[in-house]
């Protein structure tokens, strides 16, 4: 038998390991400390200027959008989550998967969907003038979707399932013999549900409410569409309207101030009060039967998103389809266009996979302080919008290229052009960093049905670390590593800002078509494009619920 | 570097951040020998098998194996290159594999045919072979046991490291697997180092046993040794209920209410004695009062108040049991007597 010592080095954390680790942590934190330094360079001017004219614009909308979205998810959220988990009601146990029906929804298909909707000729105030005998506008006053107050109640609408999804979950684990004990010290359910469940629930609903505004700041198809000024819509203008990357950058800083408040304020509401299920006795709830105007109104309040978010607009864009004709619509360059969606997609659901596996092995075999360190910083990108990661990209990756191209064109006297700007490497590059943390967290988790004694087992029979990952972890963990894929994937078909920031010259993806078709008001053509980004985007929705119907403590 | 055969481990120290958890261990197991680590939880003697095996680096000293160093001074061979087989407590049979696929994962370098057939035959050793194509899941634990031996010992490896392998099986069973993997491991003949922490497996199994407390190897000798000759109270007890009591020794006699020993120095004495020690003698030296007296089957216990107010316990035969608050005459057997100088 060969014996080749294997002489550890000071960090005690083998340099293949380290050097991957420390690698793609970098890669993956790259953007944001490069937007972050932005705030450090001169802007000759330029920033004082947009200081002075629209970034009091910006930081209004952003925060009135910020609350009114945080206002109507949490009550649209919370208060569907405790009637479907405390209430029984006709179609309770259906709207329990049904509310999440939204999710598959970006706000910009349903923003489109809308305005084609309420439209002057659509098919509301068509049928609101049939109907009461009205000839022209003139005759009736009809609200302006096209508003804040419109990008609003967009948003609410298709991102309230993340609070509802949290609140749901931490309702159905609170056991019910804490709501018991509530109900038998004189509590009404009523009182019971503001004195006890709430406040349990509150760090669940509090991190559904974060994820559903760091969405808000990312959207950027709702509000350029609705003309409501924020920063991802100053990002994009400065950026490809006025050629001005270093004042894109820090709009870009300015925005992650914002990420890094709504973090902070996360992490400090969690911080205090941990709560602590004090019993692991599970029964089944004892739902509280509705009868009557009761049960009118709960059956009304949990209908009314799922209509509004999914039936509605996803009604719209099935009609345009049909209205532009079959053939139209899925003809053409349709296919083209889903053939690149999907490439990238899956280009970047393998990437961000592939990665989160080596982070996470790496971490399993070494939980050194640097390389969970290295683990957190890989994964900040969630939280990051996508055009500030976008931005963060191109201002190294111009650099990077003007440099090849000069080195080249000296030593060959031809210009080659630039060679990473504007491909498809970096936009997938993009998408990991963004896409990370989904995928990252669900290999995590699944690396934990290997039990220590698994993996020495495999050391001991003969297996090297690579070895073992390839014959024990990925084996065990396929199932995992296919739902992750599956969740960047389709992450990556809905994204827009930072497609349409970093796509390369005459490329299109399903939704940067949607977002053409939208802006030269050709809403009709659209539906197409929009109908397929929907339709992939249900079946994680559609995975989510079969796994919530099935897990459930207490229930059978 | 002295060319050993088998396992050597020379002045293993081990740190788990500042609690010392393996303190200065030297044990050596030549081929085909079993040693047993026995001791109370929390001894360090899993850390010891894992150090073995080459899943933690010690933070000193020296692990030989079949001649080669394998940790030390500046060296550790990671644990898939020191062809060590390893029994773990839950089994750890990988769920995404069959019985079969389970044992082959070890011979992975062999031809397909070969490897099957060394699989099978390892599985026909265990009595396994019609299991191979079941799903671990599908198998009881003692069944389960049975693949991870045969898993472990299929690559044929220097040596064969069991952690408390049994304990996940109840008693009855117990019984029958311990006897089967001591067939199985003598008749591959391989050096093996098991942990467990109880004494009676320990004497079944080993032929050496090393008995840890708190880090350290209190004694390392044949059962029987450890049993009439143990080094100190605490091997004393661990290998069965004594009596004990404390006396002062003066001029090289420790005075008892079981008679005079001879102790090499003056001072604060222990004194152990097994139940078993003392036998009902019509003439015997020793007279006690019966305070109870239970019949346990074969033998008798009985609760006994000697002179000095001594109280003792004695496990004795008798055909008779003897009545409460009877005067008994008893002699003792020194060899289940042992006395220690309090420390």
């Amino acid at each position: 038998m060969p014996q080749i010592p294997h002489l550890k080095n000071g960090l005690s954390i083998p340099l293949p390991w380290l050097t991957a680790v420390v690698a793609l942590a970098g890669l993956a934190a790259l953007p944001v400390l490069v937007v972050a330094a932005s705030l450090l360079a001169p802007s000759h001017g330029t920033w004082t200027h947009l200081a002075q004219t629209v970034l009091g614009d910006y930081v209004g909308n952003s925060l009135a959008l910020m609350g009114g979205v945080g206002l109507g998810v949490t009550i649209g959220g919370v208060g569907a989550a405790w009637l479907v988990t405390m209430c029984r009601f006709p179609g309770s146990r259906h709207l329990e998967w049904a509310l999440l029906l939204p999710l598959a929804m970006p706000a910009y298909v349903v923003a489109y969907a809308y305005t084609g909707f309420l439209d002057y000729a659509g098919p509301l105030q068509s049928g609101l003038r049939a109907l009461f005998g009205w000839q022209s506008a003139r005759d009736y006053w009809f609200p302006d979707i096209r508003s804040l107050g419109g990008a609003i109640a967009v948003m609410v609408l298709v991102l309230y399932p993340y609070v509802y999804m949290l609140a749901r979950a931490a309702f159905l684990e609170q056991s019910v013999c804490v709501l018991e004990a509530s109900r038998t010290l004189g509590r009404g359910p009523w009182r019971s549900f503001f004195g006890v469940a709430l406040p349990l629930a509150r760090a669940s609903i509090i991190a559904g409410l974060a994820l559903a505004l760091m969405e808000t700041l990312n959207d950027f198809g709702t509000v350029q569409y609705f003309a409501v000024d924020t920063f991802t819509t100053g990002i994009y203008r400065t950026w490809l309207g006025m050629g001005q990357p270093a004042v894109a950058a820090q709009l870009g800083a300015v925005l992650m101030l914002f990420v890094a408040v709504l973090i902070a304020l996360e992490r400090l509401s969690r911080g205090g009060a941990k709560s602590h299920h004090t019993t692991t006795r599970y029964r089944r709830l004892p739902r509280i039967g509705l009868t009557g105007w009761h049960m009118v109104l709960a059956l009304l309040f949990c209908t009314f998103p799922v209509v509004l978010g999914f039936v509605v607009p996803a009604a719209m864009l099935a009609v345009w389809t049909v209205e532009v004709g079959l053939g139209q619509s899925f003809g053409g360059d349709f296919l083209h266009l889903a053939g690149n969606s999907l490439l990238l997609a899956l280009a970047a659901g393998l990437a961000a996979v592939a990665v989160a596996v080596v982070l996470s092995y790496a971490q399993r075999l070494h939980p050194k302080p640097l390389v969970r360190l290295a683990v957190r910083v890989a994964s900040l990108g969630y939280a990051v919008p996508g055009s500030v990661i976008a931005v963060g990209i191109m201002v190294p990756l111009v650099a990077l290229d003007r440099g090849l191209a000069q080195g080249i064109e000296r030593w060959t006297g031809i210009s080659p052009g630039l060679l990473l700007t504007g491909t498809v490497f970096a936009l997938v590059y993009a998408y990991m960093v963004r896409f990370l943390a989904v995928s990252a967290g669900s290999v995590e988790a699944s690396l934990a049905k290997v039990t220590p004694s698994l993996e020495a087992a495999a050391r001991t029979l003969g297996c090297g670390a690579v070895a073992a990952l390839r014959r024990v972890h990925l084996p065990m963990i396929k199932g995992s590593l296919l739902s992750a894929t599956l969740l960047v994937f389709v992450d990556v078909m809905k994204e827009l800002p930072a497609t349409l920031i970093m796509r390369p010259f005459n490329f299109d993806t399903l939704a940067t078509r949607t977002f053409t078709y939208a802006s030269d008001e050709r809403l009709a053509s659209a539906g197409a494009p929009a109908l397929a980004i929907v339709l992939v985007g249900l079946i994680p929705v559609l995975l989510l619920s079969r796994a919530i119907a099935k897990s459930r403590p207490g229930e059978d | 570097m002295k060319p050993a055969i088998g396992l050597e481990m020379q002045g293993i120290t081990h740190h788990f951040g500042t609690l010392r958890v393996v303190d200065d261990v030297s044990l050596s197991i030549a081929p085909g020998e079993l040693v047993c680590l026995l001791g109370p939880s929390g001894c360090g003697k899993t850390t010891t098998l894992r150090i073995a095996a080459g899943l933690e680096s010690p933070g000193s000293g020296t692990v030989t194996l079949n001649g080669t160093l394998v940790s030390g001074n500046g060296i550790h061979l990671p644990p898939e290159r020191r062809h060590v087989g390893f029994l773990f407590q839950d089994y750890a049979l990988f769920p995404h594999l069959r019985v079969l696929g389970n044992v082959e994962f070890g011979v992975e370098s062999l031809a397909p045919a070969q490897r099957k057939a060394r699989a099978m035959e390892m599985l026909e050793q265990v009595g396994m072979a019609d299991y191979a194509g079941a799903w671990p899941h599908q198998l009881s634990g003692g069944q389960q046991q049975r693949v991870a031996l045969a898993r472990a010992l299929a690559p044929a490896p220097a040596l064969m490291l069991l952690d408390e392998p049994f304990s996940g099986l109840d008693k009855r069973l117990r019984d029958q697997i311990r006897d089967e993997t001591l067939q199985v491991l003598k008749r591959n003949k391989v050096a093996t180092l098991m942990v467990t922490h109880d004494p009676e497996e320990a004497m079944f199994m080993a032929d050496r046993v090393a008995v840890m407390r708190q880090g350290k190897v209190v004694q390392f000798d044949r059962p029987e040794t450890l049993y009439n000759a143990p080094a100190d109270p605490f091997v004393a007890a661990f290998f069965g209920e004594v009596n004990q009591w404390t006396v002062r020794a003066q001029g090289g006699t420790a005075h008892t209410a079981l008679g005079d020993f001879a102790v090499p120095h003056d001072g604060e004495v222990e004194v152990l004695a097994r139940p078993e020690a003392l036998r009902l003698v019509d003439d015997g030296a020793i007279v006690g009062r019966v305070l109870a007296a239970r019949p346990l089957g074969a033998v008798s216990l009985l609760h006994l108040r000697l002179a000095d107010k001594w109280d003792v316990r004695a496990r004795l035969a008798c055909r008779t049991l003897p009545a409460e608050g009877e005067i008994v005459r008893l002699a003792v057997d020194p060899t289940q007597v042992f006395l220690y100088p309090r420390t």
